[in-house]
């Protein structure tokens, strides 16, 4: 067990350090979270700016465009870039996070040639097709169907919370090219461009009042063949590779963001005399203790991942699970510090983080899901039989 | 970074596991539950010889020269076989009390208002003047109690403690799991259903958490880390037993399975060091 960097880690953690300082003042102001276009030229200006410096993809392999770092180099990156308050990857998180890697673990040599690059370099923004109306948790239920004409896929249907649609350049997408299979069997994953003929984007209103998500109407959408990743029909395999991303990684900075609030939290009741509330004040000490420890767990899945070489493990569901409830009850604190100002006024950043917390424990698979996958296929505990059971209830029901 | 256990730190945990599982298997731990407050003085002179006393002594002085990180694996084995006797008191007394570090000596202290062992012990260190009886809820913990005011545990101590916490909200997880895949009704395994299911993923969330916070304070020895171990050990060890207890069902309730023993022990390590209120205002001031 050994919790030091290396010489080599702490050099990079410098250089970082002093290329974040010599950028973030001179960065403009983030425009407000209902002006979709404007975030998105932010973002893609943020990661232009990552790229230029070499400091984009840097977890992806060096083949694929990125550096190949280590997973202990990204997480220092994450840690550092969220210290210092640099921008979040807001619009790319698709492109940077789960699309990329699963394409670069995946795709061909011209796929990866074709769309690695542009998400690097802050050129292209990706969207995520999973969901639909009637296969969210369920997943593999989907229906939106794809049928070949020639080298095309023909594909219609619907798909439903989608981030960033309306600003989206591709989407990765799932859909059923063998309705006849078992359902986890006739599914492929392809990249959908945005602007092809037949796709209708509808923004839905979040409960925080933004439109972050939206529906879509995909109606004889033509996809090429070639965006296919992966074999036809083996797309339910692929998307493992993408959730295991979307788990695995892409809540590490955030709790480092989250040790930061709760420091200023403590800062801000310590100034309104809110800190003369015992209970209030053994509620931030117990979120202290929660975030060190999952920041030390963080620590503990990374250097397992290093370990292990590659995709992230099932720890990443642990993780997920007591983070989410964790972040909850911060900004729940957060109202009570802060009080009418910081609990009612969407014109506070508190609020708008309390209640987009909400989504916390839904987005990326709910939390009763999280429990399913850490008691099935951690623990090994059986899977249920529902069609078994209305008639098993009745017997032993009284 | 390496945040995982080295090989030589797997064979020590593997090395004293094996140990446990022969020298204190189950019909040992129910034969020290029906002879309470009888110490088993070969149990503890085996341990003395396996190094268990002597992790932390320099070789120097004829220990076996290892840190806290070991001595915190080698706590949570204890804890998972609940393990009994004065055992953090006797290690940090290896050096300093003759016959510690070999387990001739028993050696107990006050911890917080609690003083554990005290009639089957050799030595008793700190002060114990006004020490009263008391009926301990765990049959495996005779009990004084002792008058205020009271010195705080060393950091040692505390992450010990917590170690052992650790192991035993591991070892009551695994019950759990166990038992929720054995036992049918409704002609289904229990752990089928997800109301069992996510008990026991809860069961084991809070493990690993508490976990990743006792073996982090054991590298950095920091005591803002001790005190979050200490908090997040207590919660999953207490926790966790009692979600043990109501996955087992009737059978969790009664006294022929050992999840009480767990629940019992757990109650009396969370009584002998801070309090969860004064843990969190330790983590609130560090803020
Ligand atoms: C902010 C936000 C952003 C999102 N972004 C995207 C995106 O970009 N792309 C995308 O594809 N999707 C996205 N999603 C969708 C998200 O993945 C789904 O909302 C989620 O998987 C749950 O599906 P559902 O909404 O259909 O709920 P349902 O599956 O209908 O679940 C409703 C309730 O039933 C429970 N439930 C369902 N099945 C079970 C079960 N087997 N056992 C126990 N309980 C169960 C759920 O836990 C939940 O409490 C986003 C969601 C949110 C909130």
């Amino acid at each position: 067990m050994d919790l030091t960097y290396t010489d080599e880690e702490e050099e990079f953690r410098a250089r970082l350090r002093e290329w974040l300082a010599s950028v973030l003042p001179g960065l403009p102001p983030k425009p407000s979270p209902n002006d979709w276009p404007g975030r998105r030229a932010y973002d893609l200006g943020w990661q232009r700016r990552l790229y230029d410096a070499g400091y984009a993809g840097l977890h992806w392999p060096a083949d694929a465009g990125g550096r190949g770092a280590t997973p202990t180099q990204h997480l220092i990156f994450l840690e550092e870039t969220e210290k210092a308050g640099a921008p979040y990857v807001g619009a790319n998180f698709v492109g940077l996070l789960h699309a990329g890697p699963t394409i670069a673990a995946e795709g061909t040599p011209q796929q990866r040639a074709r769309w690695l690059p542009p998400v690097l370099r802050g050129d292209e923004v990706w969207c995520q097709g999973f969901s639909e109306p009637d296969a969210g948790s369920d997943l593999a239920a989907l229906r939106t169907r794809a049928t070949r004409d020639g080298d095309h896929y023909v594909v219609s249907g619907s798909k439903i919370w989608t981030s960033h649609a309306e600003v989206a350049d591709w989407c990765e997408l799932l859909v059923r090219t063998d309705p006849s299979a078992p359902k986890h069997r006739g599914i492929s994953w392809l990249a959908m461009p945005m602007d092809a003929p037949g796709i209708t984007v509808r923004p839905l209103r979040t409960l925080a009042g933004s439109a972050e998500f939206a529906e879509m109407f995909l109606d004889d959408v033509r996809v090429p063949v070639a965006n296919r990743v992966g074999e036809e029909n083996d797309g339910w395999r692929v998307t493992m590779v993408t959730l295991s991303f979307e788990r695995g990684t892409a809540f590490v900075g955030e709790v480092v963001a989250c040790r930061r609030v709760l420091g200023e939290l403590a800062a801000q009741a310590r100034k309104n005399g809110r800190w003369d509330d015992a209970v209030l004040r053994r509620r931030l000490g117990r979120l202290n203790a929660e975030f060190r420890a999952l920041w030390r767990l963080t620590q503990w899945n990374v250097s397992e991942a290093e370990q292990a070489g590659g995709v992230p493990g099932t720890g990443g569901s642990v993780f997920k699970l007591r983070y989410s409830h964790a972040r909850q009850e911060l900004f729940d604190a957060a109202a009570e510090v802060l009080g009418v100002a910081g609990a009612l006024d969407t014109d506070q950043e508190w609020t708008l983080d309390r209640l987009s917390s909400l989504s916390y424990t839904i987005a990326a698979g709910t939390s009763q899901i999280q429990h399913n996958i850490v008691a099935e296929r951690i623990l090994g505990l059986p899977k249920d039989r529902p069609g078994q059971r209305p008639k098993d209830l009745q017997k032993g029901g009284r | 970074m390496r945040f995982q256990l080295t090989d030589d730190q797997r064979a020590l945990r593997d090395g004293v596991r094996d140990l446990l599982a022969g020298r204190f298997d189950r019909d040992a731990l129910r034969t020290a539950v029906d002879t309470p407050g009888h110490l088993d003085r070969a149990l503890w002179r085996a341990l003395g010889d396996a190094g268990f006393f002597a992790l932390c002594l320099p070789e120097a002085d004829g220990g076996v020269g290892l840190g806290l990180p070991e001595a915190v694996l080698v706590f949570e084995e204890a804890g998972r076989v609940l393990l009994p006797g004065p055992l953090v008191a006797t290690h940090l007394a290896a050096g300093t009390v003759p016959g510690a570090a070999t387990g001739e000596a028993v050696v107990t202290a006050p911890a917080g208002e609690l003083l554990p062992w005290r009639d089957a012990s050799d030595v008793v260190q700190g002060d114990a003047t006004g020490a009263v009886p008391l009926a301990s809820v765990d049959p495996l913990t005779p009990l004084h109690k002792l008058p205020g005011p009271h010195a705080p545990r060393s950091p040692q101590a505390v992450l010990l403690t917590a170690a052992e916490q650790l192991g035993s909200a591991t070892r009551t997880c695994e019950l759990a799991v166990q038992y929720a895949r054995e036992r049918e009704q409704f002609g289904q395994p229990i752990g089928a259903f997800q109301a069992v299911k996510h008990l026991c993923a809860q069961m084991l969330v809070r493990a690993e958490l508490a976990r990743a916070a006792v073996y982090a304070a054991a590298v950095t020895a920091d005591p803002v880390e001790t005190a979050a171990a200490e908090l997040l050990a207590d919660e999953a060890a207490v926790r966790n037993a009692r979600d043990c207890v109501q996955v087992h069902g009737g059978m969790g309730f009664t006294w022929e399975a050992d999840v009480h023993l767990h629940l019992k022990r757990a109650w009396v390590r969370a009584g002998t060091g801070r309090t969860a209120r004064e843990t969190e205002e330790e983590l609130a001031a560090a803020l």
